[in-house]
């Protein structure tokens, strides 16, 4: 038995013994070195991607700010960049975003919060195993699609409610974004109020609370960083959805903060722009990318907010 | 000694409390329902529009001036083409980046910067993405408004959702797994290629099937990139032709997609191009929500089927 055991393979030369052919020089460790090199050049592109998109975005604007002073940018109230008297004021796109993000925030928040705590402290196993495939169905529409729906179904019908509302307006786009918005905001919510350890509600439960005194007072608490990156994603998707102001809105720039207004987003601006055939490296062209780089701004500006809020409002159970 | 009164005013408490429940559970399923009645609505509005529209000839015919004449035929293969682009691009790089993330990737803040980086990639609107397409691959590499451009802008675009669903697929498979693979000797990659990846390959596929959606229904970023409207020829195949096309030359032809074809129809004012537009938006929808029903029942099937 010892003898075989101890007998060389006769297909390996003898001078390799098992231990020359696992040294960090042969050439299996050689592949493995080349592959995690390989993995890590994949891992490492994302990073290469933000790079270029910041780099392609600081780029074009700051040919575009050599022309136009940041005050004009930030201060003027008109924005009319392809005309002969032409102003470069963000704030009549920002208010178009904000104002259909405000209103789309006002149908997804609450609703989904709501459908949160439904499913996760009430709804039965059967419901929620059938609502949240739904919720994700709702949530992989195009928002093209949206943008049909917002046009040809919900204007007419909020046109007999306010006869004066014009065709193309915010306030319908910011509804069906909201409605595009809550699987978002719930899927999410949920998940964190599902993290919450069962111990907690037991023990609310047995002091004798109800399921909705449980939920709010409760699991909801505990829960808070979770919901509040939710909201924060719910927000970052209103700012940066196109299509559907693109469609429903109208491209007109409207400086208003009412929404049964037609008006233009920062989004809504770069498709009208990108329709149009600007040439490359004229002033109309460069607007595109300072108005991008805006959104970039904002976007990461409320990343870095719900990066916080999870931090702060993190529970460690 | 509880007295009555007493009693009656905790019977009282507990009934509003129970009220307050009912009420809330009534609140939720209304809640429920405005999202599955906007969905049936618009759904049953587009299939009611559109569906009468839909015949051989919209599938097979170019899009025209005449509305009734118009169709979807280089709608429907450019979308083929450039999620082809797109997969091909895409998954690769996404499971690679996913399997280095979860198998390889050291404890240290190189790790810790592609992980943040990674997450905010996925909040990035898609709108900035066509932007740095126009940018990067229409003007500086030269690709011009090209399939080629549109697949490697989605590709972009969805690669965190499948480095997201590669991680996860594969931190479902247990310790031990990995644990009997090293215990018999074989290196991180033998590990990787002949355990991890092939238990976690459904999983990794419901993803993809998911990021292959949404790149699907995507617009804006491909309308940034400056991507026609009206193209009313197909890219050659490869080596038809005169003179004849070469493997890969369709990749650098011009294009249109399904969303961008109903984009068009959508914002002109004759009503005959809105039922066009409901015609496309339905086999839109239609595409969509047969590829995430399909990873959802994909899904199923593997929390039903796996126990480890």
């Amino acid at each position: 038995m010892s003898a075989s055991a101890a007998a060389p393979d006769p297909s390996l030369p003898i001078s390799k013994t098992v231990s020359e052919r696992l040294s960090k020089k042969a050439s299996r460790h050689v592949k493995e070195r080349i592959i995690e090199a390989l993995l890590f050049a994949a891992a490492a592109f994302s990073v290469f991607v933000t790079l270029a998109i910041v780099y392609v975005l600081v780029k074009e604007s700051w040919v575009f700010f050599q022309t136009v002073p940041l005050s004009d940018f930030l201060f003027d109230t008109q924005w009319t960049p392809l005309f002969d008297d032409a102003h470069y004021g963000i704030m009549v796109l920002l208010s178009g975003t904000l104002t259909s993000s405000g209103v789309a925030l006002l149908v997804a928040i609450p609703l989904g919060t709501i459908i949160a705590i439904y499913l996760s402290e009430f709804a039965g196993f059967k419901v929620r195993e059938i609502a949240k495939p739904f919720l994700e169905l709702l949530g992989g529409v195009p928002t093209i699609v949206y943008g049909y729906f917002a046009l040809t179904f919900l204007t007419p019908i909020l046109q007999k409610i306010y006869p004066d509302l014009p065709g193309f307006n915010l306030l319908s786009a910011g509804l069906v974004m909201g409605i595009m918005i809550i699987p978002y905001v719930a899927s999410l919510s949920e998940d964190a109020m599902r993290a919450v350890p069962m111990s907690l509600r037991e023990g609310s439960y047995a002091m004798g609370a109800t399921r909705l005194q449980t939920a709010l007072w409760v699991v909801t608490p505990a829960a808070t960083s979770g919901i509040a990156s939710a909201y924060i994603l719910g927000i970052s998707r209103a700012v940066g959805e196109t299509m559907i102001l693109a469609v429903a809105a109208g491209m007109q720039p409207n400086l208003t903060f009412d929404p049964t207004e037609p008006g233009a987003t920062i989004t809504s601006y770069i498709v009208q722009v990108a329709l149009g055939d600007l040439p490359h490296g004229s002033i109309g062209y460069q607007t595109i990318f300072a108005a991008g780089l805006t959104l970039l701004l904002m976007t990461l500006a409320f990343n870095l907010l719900g990066y916080w809020l999870r931090k702060r409002f993190r529970e460690v159970y | 000694m509880l007295q009555t009164a007493d009693l009656n005013a905790i019977r009282a408490i507990i009934a509003r409390a129970k009220r307050w429940d009912l009420f809330f559970s009534l609140l939720g399923i209304l809640s429920l329902m405005v999202g599955v009645l906007t969905f049936t609505v618009l759904f049953l509005d587009m299939a009611i529009q559109g569906v009468p529209r839909l015949s051989y000839e919209f599938f097979t015919s170019f899009p025209s001036r005449r509305a009734e004449n118009a169709g979807i035929l280089s709608a429907w293969v450019g979308t083929i083409l450039v999620m082809l682009v797109t997969a091909l691009s895409a998954v690769p790089l996404g499971v690679a980046a996913g399997v280095y993330l979860e198998e390889y990737a050291p404890k240290n803040w190189i790790t810790d910067i592609i992980e943040i980086n990674i997450s905010n990639l996925a909040g990035i609107p898609s709108i900035v993405y066509g932007l740095l397409a126009l940018g990067l691959f229409v003007y500086y590499f030269g690709f011009g408004q090209s399939i080629l451009s549109a697949g490697l802008t989605l590709a972009l675009l969805i690669l965190p959702v499948i480095i997201v669903a590669t991680r996860e697929s594969i931190r479902a498979i247990p310790q031990s797994i990995h644990e009997g693979s090293y215990a018999c000797g074989a290196t991180t990659w033998q590990t990787v290629s002949d355990h991890i990846l092939p238990y976690s390959s459904a999983g990794i596929l419901t993803g993809v099937i998911i990021g292959m959606a949404r790149a699907i229904g995507e617009t804006a970023p491909i309308i940034t990139i400056g991507a026609l409207t009206f193209i009313a020829f197909l890219p050659n195949a490869p080596f038809t032709g005169d003179p004849p096309a070469g493997m890969f030359e369709w990749i650098f032809a011009p294009f249109t997609v399904m969303p961008i074809q109903m984009f068009n129809w959508t914002s002109r004012p004759e009503a005959a191009f809105t039922i066009n537009a409901a015609a496309a938006g339905f086999v839109l929808v239609f595409m969509t929500l047969a590829m995430n029903g399909l990873a959802i029942y994909l899904r199923y099937q593997l929390r039903k089927n796996i126990k480890w």
